[in-house]
């Protein structure tokens, strides 16, 4: 028997896949694919104090091994979340985490207390890195002086497990990763998506009207490999690694370059089963080669 | 019903002209119940500028025989991709994806329009209404009598009309100048498919007829089961997905 457990804190998930926000609903949308129990954790979509109707539609070009989208957090607001959402994924065996994103610090405080007071929500992850924003979002986590100031205002008034995500639009990461540790974080995860843009030659316009969105997928994993390895060096709070996670190959590289766990995110959209598929991709790598904990990889590249 | 991820045979792909294939495909255990404007998420591996997995309509199920075909234009690499897959290579699909056409009420008098491809998911439609006894109109709008598709698999599920633009066979013009379109208050509900100019002319003389109409969206999609936010349209409940939601929008739900 090979050991998967990952902790954050006192927090124990079951293995170290989780879901990533805006790519796997509120979890029951793939119940037809996966039994979310088997998950590691699922993050939830992001969530803000008021309901938003996000951007307009075209929200999302393919481009080469990847996609960019501009989704803009559509989501119907905390209050719809406590009253309609939280009964039905409060069932859930697993983690549930829920993405939390606003304009201001007193949007994400707000969040953070009423996720507080949900007992079946052991965790929030605070997205300061949110691309397809004008307010907040990205604009926090590219600012290190903002980036502090939301984190030690969201560490005061949450007393759970909290998890910075990270933008991955900045010159250093490890400054970012260092800021969360600083202030109190008891994780970090990232990448967030990065910054791109697609031209449609035909029309002779961007692809999508508000020109720029979020490059996620394969496109971007040796960048996410890159900043994660750097971040778990700068830090020694548990590193989550996000971006183009597709097989356990994919996530092995995360555990090796520093990361404790590993959300995967746009592979669900080709293969819902793949989360699943990766943890048992993960369980047989380690049987095969005869280790016990896949805590013993992570970061062993370094040494 | 349960959506799924299965692997299909590829039975046959035969080309009605240039541009449209019909891709047939078996599965291996007896599929599940499909209803008509449903959609399956088609995973293309061999194509390397095809990340995505792309939609399209069911457009025939043999239930008996465990196969499903698909009405498909050659539009891009992905489309391309697929129409020259070998006979019994397997491809992966979800399915089946999004809500249905309602279904008319005994004797209603129901007409069906489509244009181009959009013609794909109206007769598994029109079947499927056969089978409770309704016998639909179907108006089929193509660019010219070279381009018709299918239409004696249509009339044998209906009473078919046709319109091409340069009036080669059948009448000439779009569908909405077709002589049946003058008399729209007569029948119950519309049902249509195909380029969105077309289907919000439809709409629109459907609205000024007081009929009852419904359209099949064909909106860019990422994953296709409601995950993802990318597909949206929107509707008088604010932004909804057209691969949860639709891809079926009653016009009244639409802000057309
Ligand atoms: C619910 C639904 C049902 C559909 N049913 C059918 C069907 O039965 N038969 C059929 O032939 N097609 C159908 N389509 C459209 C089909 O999915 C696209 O033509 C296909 O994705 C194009 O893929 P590609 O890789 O060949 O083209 P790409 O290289 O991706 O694109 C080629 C061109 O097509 C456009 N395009 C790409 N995706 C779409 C899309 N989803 N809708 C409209 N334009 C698009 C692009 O903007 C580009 O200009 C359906 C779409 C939806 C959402
Ligand atoms: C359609 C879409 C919506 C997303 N929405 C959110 C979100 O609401 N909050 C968030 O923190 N990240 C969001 N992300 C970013 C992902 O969680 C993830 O960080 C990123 O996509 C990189 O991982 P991947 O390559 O595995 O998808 C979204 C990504 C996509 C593709
Ligand atoms: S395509 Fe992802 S939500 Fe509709």
């Amino acid at each position: 028997m090979v050991n998967l457990e990952f902790k954050i804190g006192s927090l124990r998930f079951k293995n170290p896949v989780l879901t990533a926000s805006g790519t796997c609903g509120y979890g029951y949308e793939l119940e037809d694919f996966i039994n979310p129990d088997e998950l590691g954790g699922i993050i939830v979509k992001g969530t803000t104090p008021e309901p938003r109707e996000g951007n307009p539609y075209p929200r999302m070009a393919e481009t080469p091994s990847g996609m960019l989208n501009s989704v803009g957090l559509q989501n119907k607001g905390i209050e719809y979340f406590e009253k309609i959402i939280y009964p039905r994924i409060s069932g859930f065996n697993t983690n549930v985490i829920v993405n939390i994103n606003g304009n201001t610090i007193e949007d994400y405080v707000t969040l953070a207390e009423r996720i507080g007071s949900l007992d079946k929500i052991p965790a929030v992850e605070l997205n300061i890195s949110c691309p397809n924003v004008k307010k907040g979002g990205m604009l926090f986590g590219t600012n290190p002086v903002s980036a502090r100031e939301v984190i030690r205002e969201v560490r005061k008034a949450y007393n759970r497990v909290l998890i910075v995500k990270l933008s991955p639009n900045v010159t250093s990461i490890e400054e970012f990763a260092r800021i969360a540790e600083e202030e109190g974080a008891d994780s970090v995860s990232l990448i967030n998506t990065l910054l791109g843009m697609a031209v449609d030659i035909n029309t002779r316009k961007p692809a999508l009207p508000g020109f720029t969105g979020g490059l996620s997928g394969p496109a971007v994993k040796p960048v996410a490999l890159r900043m994660v390895w750097q971040a778990a060096r700068a830090v020694k709070i548990p590193v989550i690694g996000i971006g183009g996670i597709m097989t356990a190959t994919d996530a092995l590289e995360f555990i090796m370059a520093g990361a404790s766990a590993v959300q995967v995110g746009t592979a669900i959209f080709i293969d819902p089963e793949s989360p699943v598929k990766i943890i048992a991709g993960i369980k047989s790598y380690l049987e095969n080669k005869g280790i016990r904990n896949y805590s013993d990889l992570i970061g062993c590249i370094n040494s | 019903m349960a959506k799924r991820s299965e692997d299909f045979r590829v039975v046959n792909i035969k080309y009605l002209n240039e541009l449209h294939f019909i891709l047939e495909l078996e599965g291996t255990k007896p599929l599940p119940e499909i209803k008509p404007g449903q959609f399956a998420q088609i995973r293309i591996d061999n194509s390397k500028n095809t990340f995505l997995r792309r939609p399209f309509s069911i457009h025939d199920v043999d239930y008996a025989g465990n196969r499903l075909k698909f009405l498909i234009r050659a539009i891009g690499d992905g489309t391309r991709t697929l129409g020259t897959i070998a006979e019994n290579r397997m491809v992966n699909l979800i399915y089946p994806l999004g809500n249905s056409f309602s279904l008319p009420l005994p004797r209603e008098k129901v007409l069906l329009v489509g244009g181009g491809c959009g013609i794909a998911p109206l007769l598994y439609l029109a079947k499927f209404m056969n089978r409770s006894g309704v016998v639909p109109d179907i108006l089929l709008g193509f660019r010219n009598s070279k381009s018709i598709m299918e239409s004696d698999e249509y009339s044998k599920t209906g009473r078919l009309f046709i319109i091409t633009e340069d009036g080669s066979e059948g009448e000439k013009g779009l569908v909405t100048g077709h002589t049946i379109m003058k008399d729209l208050g007569a029948y119950g509900r519309v049902f249509c498919c195909g380029p969105e100019p077309m289907m919000k002319a439809v709409a629109e003389l459907a609205k000024a007829s007081g009929t009852e109409c419904e359209v099949s969206l064909e909106n860019m999609m990422a994953c296709g089961i409601g995950v993802c936010l990318c597909c949206v349209v929107k509707s008088s409940r604010g932004n909804v997905c057209t691969c949860t939601d639709g891809p079926v929008f009653n016009i009244k739900d639409l802000q057309w």
